[in-house]
């Protein structure tokens, strides 16, 4: 297997302990004011050359967020953040809407081609074939520095922007939308990504379109003492299909950093939304120094008859990850999805999970979670999955292992399962193991070393959920995989 | 954000009163009943933003406190003990109690079998017996607050000591027997010794139409080499919310087999903690659950594996008519020392008709990694199939569905070792499902 191969390559070329997305690049910038308070959001709103409603909506979200306490029940222990130490505002200066790629500070571009994002159309269209291309919105601390193939995607009907101009360009859309799936109130974090968002990206999908390529974010923390709050905002309309790519690094920092995002899916009749992470940011050091804070709301309304949500992620970064990509299934048949793979090292700490939510008749739902504990890590899995009185003939199946390496980690699973509906059919299975010695035994008498044995191993535990990430997210999904993992066998 | 101190309900007011005026008439030192309902009201009667409670709010189904029971006459119990029924035909030394006290006269406590030593706990507790430093001897039962009311509040009970293999079933029989609504906290102390055997029966009945308010609690602490068979039957009336807390730590190299069987009670809560202190032990806490009507029952059990080599198995199941709620909550922990365990826990609910629900939150915290552990949860209804399958062999549906009912609940019961009881606890079974038919 040459995906495997390239897997131990990419371990034995890596030292311990080393992220590889850790440079930092010098680029000015102009921030607001250090805190957070209501001249800030209209610091904020004012850049983003808001009308007045938006502002509204984020001074509304402000307050309540004051009142509000931030959760404790997941099982992640961190030293508090202070709030009104982060920088909410922080965009590269000379960014004053670039028209064309020429005009974006060249030091930011440098830095996608370092992470491989590539933004220059030309060259894709050179390169690959038409079918892999895929559209990216980078996001460089608080704003959008480039979108790409927006033209041809406008072709298709298809909106694909940062939601700083969908706010000005498609106010009705966006107001229709925005926070019907993430209320502003939903959760501390929520709130007060709803009161701060900087940027992200927003997505329309007209009816009956399917997209003609993938859509991707690059998200990056550059900053110092900075926050990243974004907001993304998907809309499949009726029968409807789109590909959505997310993913994120960080340089490498002794200050534990802030990211508080707020994904909003909605699919109507017949449409398919497919959301896929590869969530790196910097994990911290061992000791456990640094590192992002990784607080997201994500959520999916099935709104329509027969619509179709699938989440599927692959968690291998950030200090601490506070994370439910959660569907509800609104709509008579339609489907939720869910697929990840949670690795832990080193210090890190994992609550993750998903949500299942039953409303309409004969909706199905499916959830896999492969979580992978290995160092001083805590792995937890806390999902939810719940059938309403109406949700005649709902049915799930939800299957969650944990592989634990090494002895002082942790590996836990939080499971919900509230029927309230005799005609709903659950079934949930968990199991916790280490990786089996005759697996290994099996492996290593056959010429693989060690580490090699395992990282097979590993490859195959992950395999269900990996099959279901896009072509070219499933390699870089592999080795990260096999880097997060490096140093904890032995 | 400043603490809010939150108002206590009618019920927390009511309970402490109570405790005011009992705490010097109950048996015993006062310190350690204040301690423990010290720690009860610093966070007062568990409601749903309480995760262990999440799905039976205490403080909505407990709004008054009933009377604590007195003791009964003679006359009273002896009436009493007539017409209890549950596990009435097993053979076995009858330890009973009305209204949560020892019926001291139908034991004679100078005859028991050979090793077996009991102590009416209210006269211990008077007299200050070296045993009672063994009580609580389960953290996770220390911390609970259901388990702490029970130890302000306990009024009676008997310490049993098992040495050697006892071969005569101990029937543990509770009936609350008063007219009207009482309240009973009874707690049970067993101490099994080092290469010990003894089947342990409990049986929980009362009156229908009256909402009593048991609340009582049984430890165990099993030595080395132990082999404990317990049996446990919920019969109480139709009314009654009835709380009740198994506490264990077994030593190693022992069988523990505990088996809950819940027929009865408008609300019902069994919570099991159970500690494997010892290596190579074997555990098996089963849970066989009836509920019709709007009845609400809730089992809840954390296993902590606090020693290698040790095998635990866990399996509920839940029948769900009408609209009935079923609960289980079920945690397995196994810390960074215990290597080589072996857990697997396993809920299954069947929703029989319409408008019943069925929580189901089963939990692993693992942090060994040599460890085997898995956990499954279903829920759903009688498969179409099965069905289809007995009907086309002449069975009416209603019968075609006992059946199958029987089938599903008979996989927790038939571990249960003891015949008499075991054809008992089926007698049950089958006693439910004619009532529904």
């Amino acid at each position: 297997m040459p995906a495997v191969q390239e897997t131990i390559d990419q371990v034995r070329s890596i030292d311990v302990d080393q992220y590889k997305y850790g440079f930092e690049t010098e680029v000015e910038m102009e921030k607001s004011p250090r805190g957070l308070s209501e001249d800030v959001i209209r610091f904020i709103s004012a850049k983003k050359g808001e009308p007045e409603w938006m502002l509204q909506w984020r001074l509304d979200a402000y307050k309540r967020w004051l009142t509000m306490k931030e959760p404790a029940w997941a099982r992640v222990s961190y030293d508090k953040v202070d709030y009104n130490d982060i920088y909410y505002y922080a965009a590269p200066k000379k960014n004053q809407a670039p028209k064309s790629l020429d005009e974006v500070d060249p030091e930011i571009l440098k830095t996608y081609e370092k992470l491989g994002i590539p933004l220059r159309e030309q060259e894709i269209l050179a390169g690959v074939e038409p079918e892999r291309r895929v559209a990216v919105d980078a996001v460089f601390d608080s704003v959008s520095v480039a979108t790409t193939f927006k033209e041809e995607l406008s072709k298709a009907g298809v909106i694909f922007m940062p939601i700083s101009e969908a706010i000005r360009e498609y106010p009705d859309l966006v107001r229709q939308y925005m926070g019907s799936v993430v209320p502003v109130t939903d959760n501390f974090f929520a709130t007060l990504n709803s009161a701060v968002f900087t940027d992200g990206s927003f997505v329309y999908i007209p009816p009956g379109v399917r997209c003609p390529m993938e859509l991707s974010t690059y998200f990056r923390i550059n900053e110092k003492n900075t926050g990243q709050f974004e907001r993304t905002l998907i809309i499949a309309d009726k029968g409807s299909y789109v590909s959505y790519l997310e993913g994120c690094t960080a340089p490498k920092r002794d200050e534990n950093q802030l990211h508080a995002a707020v994904v909003e899916l909605v699919a109507l009749d017949d449409a398919e939304i497919k959301y896929s992470t590869v969530q790196n940011w910097y994990p911290g050091d061992a000791e456990g120094r640094g590192g992002i804070y990784n607080f997201v709301t994500k959520r999916g309304d099935c709104r329509g008859k027969n619509s179709v949500i699938t989440w599927t992620q692959v968690e291998t970064g950030s200090a601490i990850t506070w994370k439910y990509p959660s569907c509800i299934l609104r709509g008579d048949g339609s489907r939720g999805e869910f697929y990840s793979i949670a690795v832990s090292n080193g210090m890190q700490q994992v609550d993750s999970g998903t949500k299942m939510i039953h409303l309409g008749k004969n909706t199905t739902s499916r959830i896999i979670s492969k979580g992978i504990a290995a160092g001083k890590s805590e792995n937890t899995y806390r999902g939810l999955v719940s059938a309403h009185r109406k949700a005649t003939g709902a049915r799930n199946f939800t299957n969650c292992d944990s592989l634990l390496i090494g002895n002082q980690c942790g590996a836990h699973t939080v499971p919900y399962i509230e029927s309230k509906n005799a005609t709903a059919v659950f079934e949930h299975e968990a199991t916790t193991s280490k990786i089996s010695e005759d697996q290994m035994f099996y492996c290593q008498q056959r010429g693989l070393s060690e580490e090699e044995a395992t990282a097979l191993i590993v490859n195959g535990f992950v395999k269900d959920v990996l099959q279901q990430l896009p072509m070219e997210f499933a390699v870089e999904a592999q080795k990260l995989i096999s880097i997060s993992l490096e140093g904890s066998v032995g | 954000m400043a603490d809010v101190t939150l108002m206590k309900t009618p019920a927390e007011t009511a309970l402490a009163q109570a405790f005011e005026s009992a705490k010097t008439l109950l048996p015993g030192n006062v310190e350690s009943r204040s301690q423990a309902f010290e720690l009860f009201t610093q966070r007062g009667l568990p409601h749903r933003r309480v995760e262990e409670f999440k799905y039976t709010d205490l403080r909505a189904v407990l709004r008054d406190i009933a009377p604590f029971a007195s003791a009964p006459s003679a006359d009273e119990a002896k009436a009493a003990l007539q017409a209890a029924q549950a596990l009435a035909g097993v053979e076995a030394l009858q330890v009973p109690f009305v209204n949560g006290h020892f019926v001291r006269n139908a034991v004679d406590l100078g005859a028991l079998p050979e090793g077996v030593e009991i102590v009416p706990l209210a006269e211990a507790l008077a007299s200050g017996h070296d045993w009672l430093a063994r009580l609580s001897p389960v953290k996770w039962a220390s911390e609970n607050p259901v388990y702490q009311l029970n130890t302000s509040f306990m009024a009676d009970g008997v310490m049993i000591r098992i040495a050697g293999t006892v071969d005569t079933p101990i029937h543990l029989r509770f009936v609350t027997a008063a007219a009207s609504a009482v309240a009973t906290a009874t707690r049970i102390l067993v101490l099994v010794e080092e290469g010990a055997s003894v089947t342990l029966l409990e049986t929980h009945e009362s009156t229908d139409g009256a909402n009593h308010q048991p609340n009582d609690v049984v430890e165990i602490i099993a030595g080395d080499r132990t082999n404990v068979q317990h049996v446990r039957v919920n019969a109480e009336g139709d009314k009654a919310l009835a709380l009740s807390t198994l506490a264990l730590k077994v030593g190693g190299e022992a069988l523990f087999n505990s088996i809950n069987v819940v027929a009865g009670s408008a609300t019902s809560r069994h919570q099991v903690f159970a500690v494997l202190a010892g290596e190579n032990t074997n555990l098996r806490v089963n849970g066989a659950t009836m509920l019709k009507g709007s009845q609400h029952g809730d089992s809840t059990l954390v296993v902590e594996h606090a020693a290698p080599y040790c095998e635990s198995r866990e399996l509920f199941k839940t029948v769900i008519d009408n609209e009935a709620t079923g609960v289980f909550q079920g945690k397995i922990i196994v810390p960074h020392h215990a290597q080589k365990t072996d857990g697997r826990m396993m809920s299954a609910a069947l929703l029989l008709e319409e408008g019943g629900s069925m929580n189901n939150k089963p939990e692993l915290e693992i942090f060994a990694d040599d460890v085997q552990c898995a956990h499954g949860a279903t829920c759903g209804q009688l498969d179409e199939d099965l069905l289809f399958y007995l009907m086309a062999r002449g069975l009416p549906k209603k019968e075609a569905e006992s059946l199958l009912v029987q089938a599903f609940l008979g996989e927790a019961v038939e571990f249960v070792e003891n015949e008499g009881a075991r054809e008992a606890l089926i007698g049950t079974v089958e006693g439910w499902l004619k009532a529904r038919a």
